[in-house]
């Protein structure tokens, strides 16, 4: 098993006509994925290299069953495509866009989590990889086996360092989930981590923080009360001045809250052991797994 | 993106926030002229972003013109905390009964704006919620209910503001969340609130945030920017569309990914040296942006080395080496580099480097190894 995405994953994909739209739609589907649709509105009936494109969500489910969308829109059209892709009966929205307003991101939060009947996953994400089953967004996959490591991480780069030791270091991963860099994420760590610990595949569960917010303390919270699989943490950021922004929009130390130091302090009362570097956080987690 | 006190103040007025009067002045002239204008007693305010300027001389009140000239003098080109004044708030001087603290937050864990009151004004809200939490009322609102004349009432009553300002700080708090929802801002910040002994309540201070992601909506705001504040090489990095925050140490840090360029800087701290910048190129693997990056880095003199940080994804090493390749031809650097390439293709990127001969290029293929090598070529730990 895995989680998210999978073999059952039909994704349509919000502007799929645009160039990076089409260069990773297609990269999905030549991974295995699913690609049964595309939205553009006023393409409608146009094809991607044989991935029917649709004017709206409501057509493209109603046509191909899709259950996995693909948010690939500029920012500003970010908010409405997702609420669209909801609207449509839509279980799963991969935001991948970076730069939604804020305000845009509290609202359709507020509005999918009131509606309660699908679940985002972003914005500002690289999406979320079931190694051997499904890639939906933009990690590299070449990088990542099928294996029994459940990842979760703000960044995605970074998850790509990790995923890449861990790989050497000779283990795959059940789902790599990327949460994204914003203020205000769909999908936070304990979401993902409950997943991992209901997931039967998952052994270990691996989460990259960084600096701004509290969800990594609020982690740890959950971690002790609900999670009996290991897992390891690595926190980015220990040397970010306070009060700037550093690359992520959420990614911000606010006076003296939401340092490195203290999610890793929150995390290790825990019980959670935190890697100083992403080689150290692999090699943590193969002397746990038993290399 | 942060205002400045008087745009703050003037977007206030915009929605209805009680302000006082007062004018902007770039110039002593301009400033003892705004004075004459308001009427005396007066305050010159230096327009900086940084708290407490008042105990740093930057607040002044003058009785006449001869103190408006001389405090407008002492205040203009004052430096506070580094920065250079350019502008002062000139405004008419307030009497105050009373001094109240009132915001409206981003509250992300909340996932929903907090609004706070507390009749603690005028001090260090963060010391005031150590001490004395108890003195700052919460409420968190439905960002799509909206701010209700309810939610006013019961931030007033639970925070014990006199009774007969219940409803014009009631009436404040709505036009205050007016502010933070329309003009799309993460913080919006009343300290102090204050009631004037004619009990009219005003906002004597103004800090709001504004998201610089929606400023495609507001293109008055986009317009507050303020350069004059910020640092030469991040505001060349701006100009350039960069990613760029400046640090205080000596090894320039370029890197694809915001996390990996935030990790980049821990494992140099780790290895003993002290990074200069915070610098994500994105996908950058051509050769004008790489250009463009390794020009910001460089403009800062402190720099004595540069690591150049890349976990190739689906951008292809080779293709970064290309770029690098390039980029040396047309800056030729003086200061080595430290090249770590690793991922999509990082052999044949090594050989493109490997092959160039750049004069003062390490290659590496860990981040470990190439944060040590970067110390080692700066003489050491920091």
């Amino acid at each position: 098993m895995s989680i998210l995405v999978g073999t059952e994953t039909k994704l349509c994909v919000s502007g799929i006509t645009g160039r990076e739209g089409t260069f990773h739609s297609l990269r999905n589907r030549e991974y295995g994925t699913q690609v049964v649709a595309g939205v553009t509105p006023g393409k409608g009936g146009q094809d991607v290299e044989g991935i029917p494109v649709f004017n709206t969500f409501h057509d493209a489910v109603d046509r191909t069953g899709a259950n996995t969308a693909m948010i690939f829109v500029p920012p500003r059209f970010a908010a409405d495509s997702i609420l669209e892709a909801e609207d449509a009966g839509i279980e799963l929205i991969i935001a991948i866009t970076e730069g939604i307003p804020a305000h845009d991101e509290l609202r359709v939060y507020n509005i999918i989590k009131k509606n309660g009947r699908a679940r985002l996953v972003g914005p500002n994400c690289p999406g979320i990889l079931s190694p051997g089953k499904a890639n939906v967004g933009i990690i590299p996959a070449s990088f990542f086996s099928a294996g029994n490591v459940g990842v979760v991480s703000r960044s995605g780069t970074l998850t790509y360092q990790i995923g890449n030791v861990l790989a050497r270091s000779g283990f795959g991963n059940s789902t790599i989930v990327g949460i994204g860099g914003d203020p205000v994420p769909g999908t936070d760590f304990i979401d993902a981590i409950g997943l991992f610990q209901d997931d039967p595949e998952t052994e270990l569960i691996v989460i990259c923080g960084e600096i701004g917010g509290d969800a990594e303390e609020r982690a740890a919270d959950f971690i002790e009360a609900s999670v009996t699989k290991p897992t390891i943490a690595y926190i980015a950021g220990f040397t970010a001045p306070p009060g700037k922004t550093m690359g992520h929009a959420g990614a911000i130390v606010s006076g003296s809250r939401g340092t490195a130091a203290a999610k890793a302090q929150a995390l290790e009362s825990k019980g959670v052991r935190v890697g100083r570097t992403p080689t150290e956080v692999a090699e943590a987690a193969a002397a746990l797994l038993g290399s | 993106m942060d205002l400045l006190e008087y745009q703050g103040k003037q977007l206030f007025a915009r929605h209805g926030v009680p302000v006082p009067a007062g004018q902007a002045a770039r110039t002593v002239e301009d400033a003892v002229s705004a004075a004459e204008a308001i009427g005396y007693p007066c305050v010159v305010k230096a327009q900086v972003q940084i708290g407490g300027r008042g105990k740093l001389g930057g607040i002044k009140v003058c009785a006449d013109r001869a103190q408006a000239e001389a405090n407008a003098r002492a205040i203009l080109g004052m430096d506070i905390r580094g920065l250079t004044v350019h502008e002062v708030w000139v405004e008419a001087a307030s009497q105050i009964d009373a001094e109240y603290y009132a915001s409206v937050v981003f509250d992300r864990s909340a996932k929903a704006p907090l609004v706070m009151l507390s009749t603690k004004g005028g001090m260090d809200i963060e010391q005031v919620a150590d001490e004395d939490p108890d003195a700052i009322a919460h409420l968190h609102v439905d960002p799509l209910l909206g701010f209700q004349e309810f939610h006013g009432r019961r931030l007033a009553f639970e925070a014990k503001v006199d009774a007969d300002v219940v409803r014009p700080v009631g009436a404040m708090l709505a036009r205050l969340y007016e502010v933070f929802e329309s003009e799309e801002a993460t913080l919006v910040e009343v300290n102090p609130l204050i009631v004037t002994p004619e009990r009219e309540v005003r906002a004597l201070d103004a800090k709001v945030t504004l998201d610089g992601n929606a400023l495609f909506r507001h293109a008055d705001n986009a317009e507050l920017r303020d350069l004059s504040g910020e640092d030469p090489q991040e505001r060349m990095a701006k100009e350039r569309g960069l990613t760029y925050v400046k640090l205080d140490g000596n090894i320039g840090v370029l890197g694809n990914g915001a996390g990996l360029v935030m990790s980049t800087l821990d494992v140099v701290a780790q290895a003993g040296g002290a990074p200069a910048n915070f610098l994500d190129a994105g996908g950058g693997s051509r050769a004008d942006a790489i250009t463009s990056a390794v020009e910001v880095i460089l403009s800062d003199p402190k720099v004595k080395a540069v690591l150049f940080n890349i976990f190739g994804g689906i951008t292809r090493c080779d293709e970064v080496a290309k770029g690098l390749i390039e980029a040396f031809a047309q800056i030729k650097p003086t200061v080595p580099f430290v090249v770590r390439l690793d991922g999509t293709n990082d052999a044949e990127g090594r050989k493109l480097l490997a092959d160039a001969a750049l004069p003062n290029v390490f290659t590496e293929s860990t981040m470990d190894g190439a944060a040590a090598k970067v110390v080692e070529l700066v003489g050491g730990s920091a």
